[in-house]
């Protein structure tokens, strides 16, 4: 298996975009990515797109955006993996370049959430869960996660501050992302007092319906030197991926996602390193609570402990270990086929040293952990400066 | 929802239909083909999911999906089933603040959605304390 690199990397400010269009916004992605690379060409792409044809009316994504990038005939593949399209994105074509089969590939997310209204993105949201055994009986994704977040604070003695410490400290960071959704501070207060979801959890816990695409493009370690311009060569160290039960009730334990404990490991063992080695980390924080849960499944703070640890500021951006630094899934945004590409763009821009002031001081490595639905699929990149 | 759809999971929403494999006792709603790698796929017998069982975590949804909208706020539970098998349910005929983790509840059957004001209407089941 050869090593891989990231040399390039492309997104715009997410948002609620409603004069763009699904194509449009992938383009201006990939475009980016491809100029920030300086690459002539790309072998191959990937697409990370959770549901296109209930948001937008459209499928065959791949011959879509290849056709108006104007790189036919390359293969162009849609990998659906929910809200973990996007990481599984990165994951195949991370594969492609290790194998040997292709030089540059261009793995992207796109999602174009706003087209329908809210009931309907509810609707093409659950379609992550058991239709037939969770969502036919009334449960939503807050209802889900809600009930993640109750057993988490009856066992582990979880407040509610502690929980609402998350999303405060995530648009604290997203205040310094130009391409974030909301770029406002907000206070502990308004995500206590703001309006009731589904109990525990208050809009203020969710992330938001958002708009946006991201893009990136692989090469083989050997020829990223190339491509640097003088910028750090960032270099992919690890990769893992797990599944898990698509429905929350048939899981052991409530409080931990197996998956991303697994992905983990596997990401890990492959960069041959532990958790104390990274230095920053971008997780998916649709809700506050799986910040917190995450944050332990992926070895950083111990289990219980999670929530301590962000209400004191160990998460915050100079703390032991920043989480979250663009802002995360709740104030950059969360177009969910995106997102995964989103994270990678984040590692990208903090080992490159070009994150503003929201960079962490010295970062060298960094994850990304990027999930589906309840957790029934998650996947784990290690990037790192070589 | 398609009518076939809905048509061909009565066993589980009318008659809990589940399964149990001999090997590790597990229980399966709906029943499975397989159980896991080391138990022997023909061990699995069928069995009815018991009536009775204990919540283990629950939320209180106030935004609800467009075809459970008008019923907000309401509870929803996963529960354990006495002998085993899990369902997530609506926790119903009970005040939100008596609801409590490890509490009692039993089955009941009852009307889950409408399809509009002149689609087919949805059984299935509901739990209530017990
Ligand atoms: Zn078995």
């Amino acid at each position: 298996m050869r090593d891989v690199a990231v040399i390039g990397i492309g997104i715009q400010r997410w948002g609620e975009l409603w004069e763009r269009s699904l194509r449009d916004l992938w383009v201006e992605a990939a475009l980016n990515a491809i100029n920030d690379a300086g690459v002539d060409h790309v072998d191959s792409m990937y697409v990370g797109c959770m549901t296109p044809g209930l948001f937008v009316g459209q499928e065959h994504l791949g011959s879509l955006l290849a056709d108006y990038l104007g790189i036919t005939p390359v293969p162009a593949t849609r990998v659906e993996s929910a809200c973990a399209s996007g990481g599984m994105a990165m994951r195949a074509g991370f594969i492609e370049v290790a194998s040997g089969l292709s030089d540059i590939v261009l793995v992207s997310g796109v999602e174009k959430m706003t087209d329908v209204d809210g009931g309907g993105a509810t609707y093409a949201l659950a379609t992550a869960a058991d239709g037939d055994y969770e969502v036919y009986n009334g449960v939503t994704f807050p209802g889900l996660y809600a009930m993640m977040a109750r057993d988490y604070m009856r066992r582990f003695g979880l407040t509610r501050e502690e929980l609402a410490a998350v999303p405060v400290k995530s648009h604290a960071n997203g205040v310094h992302n130009p391409h974030a959704q909301f770029q406002g501070a907000i206070k502990l207060e308004t995500v206590i007092n703001s309006v009731m979801v589904a109990d525990p959890l208050t809009l203020m816990d969710c992330s938001p319906i958002t708009d946006g695409a991201a893009a990136a493009i692989l090469c083989p370690l050997d020829l990223a030197a190339k491509f640097s311009k003088g910028r750090p060569v960032v270099k992919v160290a690890g990769m893992g991926a797990a599944t898990d039960s698509i429905a929350l009730h048939s899981r052991g334990d409530f409080s931990t996602l197996n998956s991303t404990v697994i992905a983990a490991k596997r990401a890990y063992d492959m960069a041959k390193v532990g958790p104390e080695d990274i230095d920053f980390a971008e997780v998916h924080d649709c809700f506050s609570i799986a910040e917190i849960i995450v944050s332990e499944d992926l070895g950083f703070f111990e289990k219980g402990k999670g929530g301590k640890a962000a209400a004191a500021g160990e998460t915050a951006i100079g703390g032991k270990k920043p989480i979250n630094t663009s802002g995360g899934l709740k104030s950059k945004g969360h177009p969910v086929g995106a997102t995964g590409i989103g994270q990678i763009h984040e590692l990208v821009t903090q080992l490159r040293g070009e994150a503003g002031k929201r960079q962490v001081e010295g970062a060298k490595r960094g994850l990304a952990q990027n999930m589906g639905g309840s957790g029934g699929s998650s996947v784990v990149h290690i990037l790192e400066v070589k | 929802m398609s009518v076939p759809g809905y048509w061909r999971e009565q066993p589980q929403r009318y008659r809990y239909e589940a399964n149990r494999c001999k090997s590790c006792g597990k229980v399966f709603f709906p029943p499975r083909r397989v159980c896991e790698p080391g138990c022997d796929p023909a061990n699995l017998e069928p069995c009815k999911l018991s009536q009775t069982g204990k919540v283990l975590t629950y939320t209180i949804i106030h935004i609800g999906p467009t075809q459970f909208a008008d019923e907000a706020p309401y509870a929803m539970a996963i529960c354990e089933m006495d002998g085993g098998g899990r369902i997530t349910a609506q926790l119903v005929d009970c005040p939100f603040d008596k609801i409590e983790v490890g509490m009692p509840v039993r089955i009941e059957f009852r009307k889950i959605q409408q399809d509009g004001h002149a689609g087919i209407l949805m059984y299935g089941y509901k739990v209530v304390p017990g």
